[in-house]
């Protein structure tokens, strides 16, 4: 799966897409591939606050549960709750129907401290030869 | 499965196959600051001899030949032989954690069972494996409202089991949560007016017991309104699961922590016993401990298996759900035998003569010159009197009477001086009835 050229990644595998102040957060097609089938998501309400570099979330597979970071700071607008009933649309479409928040940014500067796609998608190979290895 | 010891060999072996000389090299990596290179300071080994005597001796100290009036907490109920032949099997009694579901169908089915009958008891949609007993799975029931609510006051009634007040407390005392009690009224439930100011925006949970350790049995639906109309979730734990026979379950209750004693585990030194923590469906993920699930194997039939084990201990470390990985197993099934022997009825009949000889009882002590009901709101199998004399001066003297008196409830309440928590069960009978009300007739009447 294509990683979309303008989303901002994280070494902790979540995507952002910033648009001025407004920012959509999900995890990689990558990630989602590592934790396999989603069977429950756990996310912040609407309204409350989110911190860079800490968790806001948890992501349930059938083989583990996993903490989201936050890729930024800021106060979540939406929850895409329709992933309550459907969690596999983070394994369908992880890009897109399968964001997690949508948030007001803090401090949009701090975007500019993650990877685009094409690091993101050295980053990974590197990843992926390191547990071949 | 079995759970063996490993032999010197075989720890040899497996210390060659991952490449370490000794035990001791494999805990170098922890800080010898923390390493404890004293002997624990536990007594030696004892021959067969010296084990059976041990046990003798401690047989001996049982009080038999007693009739007890002391419940608050712990309940004398009839226990069948059965039971006890059954947890003895070896397959049950040395059983290991049952992580692995193809050789663990037989215990994961037990624990199955045990979780249905909780459910079917409490009202609720899911049941867990079980706790340690029942303060810990309040204190558990507490957690999961802090977690699934997001907010950190806890107000717990004061008529709830002072153990476990302590219990949560110990728990608060490092975590974040805070802990305010609120106090009965006039009856010996819940001040119901004391509440509403009390049940702010952060308040996470209500935490009541039905029926309270008073013995008085709670009124939960205008609580669960009330706790839910703050956001809060109400926790009902339940000391005395017979009660449930008769009672209705707390279905309004969103959580119910229940020590599971009475079921078949006899009082002892107080312990090991059970405990349970049951929930509406929704609630599952935030639930503590394990669960077993029932499932349909690759070839169509039916089996069991540890479900949603990704929030436990082992596999999530640090941010599990609770951090007791380990369930009382053996007392969950002792429990299972015991309510599957009973059956609906005889839990029904058991509880109704729980409840005839406690009302029997109540009115030959009321009889007594001086001895009043302390609370009027209906109860079960314990009710509170009130004395004209120190309840442990007269326990004292009932002592010598062969009889075991009831609860001093000055101990944990100093404002009930003069109070005491009498329980009468199944197993009291009318005689014995009549015997303790005289006995408490001459104690009353002894010259200071």
């Amino acid at each position: 799966m294509a990683y979309p050229a303008n989303y901002r990644y994280t070494k902790e595998h979540e995507w952002v897409d910033v648009k001025g102040d407004a920012a959509a957060i999900g995890i990689t097609d990558y990630a989602q591939h590592e934790l396999g089938d989603v069977v429950f998501v756990e996310l912040p309400k609407v309204g409350s606050k989110i911190e860079v570099g800490k968790t806001f979330g948890t992501v349930e597979s059938v083989k583990a549960v996993s903490d989201i970071y936050a890729p930024a700071s800021g106060e979540v607008v939406e929850a895409n709750d329709v992933l309550h009933n459907t969690p596999e649309k983070i394994n369908t479409d992880p890009h897109g129907a399968g964001w997690l928040i949508k948030v007001r940014l803090a401090n949009p500067a701090e975007i500019s401290g993650l990877m685009d796609a094409a690091a993101y998608e050295a980053y990974i190979a590197s990843q992926s030869k390191e547990a071949s290895a | 499965m079995r759970y063996l010891p490993k032999s010197p060999a075989e720890r040899q072996d497996m210390l060659a196959a991952i490449g370490a000389k000794s035990i001791e090299e494999l805990f170098s990596s922890i800080p010898e600051r923390y390493r404890l290179r004293e002997a624990l300071d536990l007594p030696g080994p004892l021959s067969e001899t010296e084990v059976i005597e041990f046990f003798k001796a401690r047989g001996a100290e049982n009080s038999g030949g007693y009739t007890s009036f002391l419940g608050a907490g712990v309940y004398n109920h009839l226990r069948s032989v059965v039971t006890d032949a059954i947890i003895q099997r070896g397959e049950f009694l040395t059983s290991y954690t049952p992580y692995q579901a193809e050789i663990t169908q037989g215990t994961l089915q037990a624990i199955f069972e045990f979780q249905t009958l909780m459910c079917q008891l409490t009202g609720q949609e899911v049941a867990n494996a079980s706790m340690y007993d029942g303060s810990t799975a309040t204190t558990e029931a507490v957690l999961m409202a802090e977690r699934l609510t997001g907010r950190s006051r806890i107000l717990v009634a004061r008529s709830v089991h002072p153990e476990y007040r302590d219990v949560l407390k110990t728990y608060a005392k490092n975590s974040g949560l805070h802990v305010e009690e609120i106090g009965y009224g006039a009856n010996g439930t819940l001040d119901q007016k004391a509440l509403p100011a009390a049940l702010k925006d952060d308040v996470a949970a209500v935490v009541v017991q039905s029926p309270n350790f008073f013995g008085v049995i709670e009124s939960l639906a205008p609580l669960a309104d009330a706790a839910h109309a703050s956001g809060a979730l109400l926790v009902t734990t339940i000391t005395e699961g017979v009660s449930l026979g008769l009672v209705r379950p707390p279905a309004e209750a969103d959580i119910v922590a229940m020590e599971a004693q009475s079921f078949g585990l006899a009082p002892s030194y107080g312990g090991p016993f059970a405990g349970v923590v049951a929930s509406r469906d929704k609630f599952v993920r935030q639930m503590p401990g394990r669960l077993a699930g029932q499932t349909t194997d690759s070839e169509g039939h039916r089996g069991f298996v540890l479900t949603l084990a990704t929030r436990e201990q082992h596999i999530r470390r640090e941010k599990a759900t609770s951090n007791i990985c380990t369930n009382q197993a053996l007392c969950a099934l002792a429990a299972t035998v015991h309510l599957t022997l009973l059956g609906k009825e005889g839990l029904r009949e058991m509880a109704h003569q729980n409840l005839s000889k406690a009302q029997f009882a109540l009115a030959e002590l009321e009889k007594i010159a001086g001895v009043r009901r302390a609370f009027e709101a209906p109860f079960f199998n314990e009710f509170t009197i009130e004395l004209p004399r120190s309840v442990k001066i007269v326990n004292a003297y009932l002592l010598r009477e062969k009889i075991i008196g009831p609860f001093v409830l000055g101990t944990s309440y100093p404002e009930l001086t003069k109070h005491a928590l009498v329980c009468v069960t199944e197993t009291t009978t009318r005689a014995e009835i009549e015997r303790f009300a005289a006995a408490l007739r001459r104690a009353l009447e002894q010259p200071l």
